[in-house]
């Protein structure tokens, strides 16, 4: 799966995207596994009430099943206009 | 070009008036935002943004704007990239027989495209820069509508 990272969630993951093999079932799965993995997704994703996902390049929401996706990306909120 | 996501400056007034052309056109509205030196510290403003989201995010904003108001068309131009002060960042501009139709479309658009088109502001000074934290204000004004 494509994982992508903007704006401070970017910078502190220190990747603008990668590749993830996972099973995880939901995003709050992927996101749990990627903290457990390294300090630097730990602290990226501390508080995810601060983030927002799209999945497949649509909002989505943390509960949300994994199934079929082919790209995931975390941001914060928006700040566009 | 109805959306367009670009990282070349645009000339507001040759677009406008390019827009504004078409039969039974009663009522243009506008609006451009530029890059806001507050406090006197700013060097520039850098905004990242989501390729490929971000051109979909806006036509699905764009498309809800014509199922609630009668519109003729609307223009959204967002720039992202290192943008010095003065420059512009963004217009949105709608067109319509009636001017309410354009002015609470162009309102609407303007709201929707700050809390969910996926662009990040980044304010760069002499001391460093920083993120730009989305205000409860804006995710507020989407109740509005």
């Amino acid at each position: 799966m494509n994982v992508m990272y903007f704006a401070w969630v970017r910078e502190r993951i220190g990747v603008p995207f990668e590749d993830v093999q996972t099973t995880a079932a939901t995003v709050a799965d992927l996101v749990a596994e990627l903290s457990a993995r390294e300090d630097r997704y730990a602290a990226a994703f501390a508080d995810v009430s601060a983030l927002r996902v799209a999945l497949d390049q649509e909002l989505s929401d943390f509960d949300a099943p994994l199934a079929g996706v082919r790209e995931i990306a975390f941001f914060p909120p928006m700040t566009g206009g | 070009m109805p959306v367009r996501v670009q990282e070349a400056a645009f000339d507001a007034g040759a677009e406008l008036n390019a827009f504004s052309s078409g039969d039974g056109v009663g009522a243009i509205v506008s609006f451009t935002g530029i890059v806001r030196d507050t406090d006197g510290t700013l060097d520039a403003m850098e905004i990242e943004h989501y390729p490929g989201m971000t051109e979909r995010a806006i036509q699905t904003i764009v498309d809800d704007a014509k199922t609630r108001w009668m519109l003729q068309d609307a223009l959204v131009i967002h720039r992202f990239g290192r943008l010095l002060v003065g420059a512009p960042i963004m217009m949105v501009a709608t067109k319509s027989a009636h001017r309410a139709d354009a002015f609470a479309a162009a309102d609407f658009l303007m709201d929707y495209l700050k809390s969910r088109a996926p662009f990040w502001k980044k304010e760069v000074t002499a001391d460093g820069s920083a993120w730009v934290a989305a205000k409860d204000a804006d995710e507020d004004a989407l109740n509005r509508w």
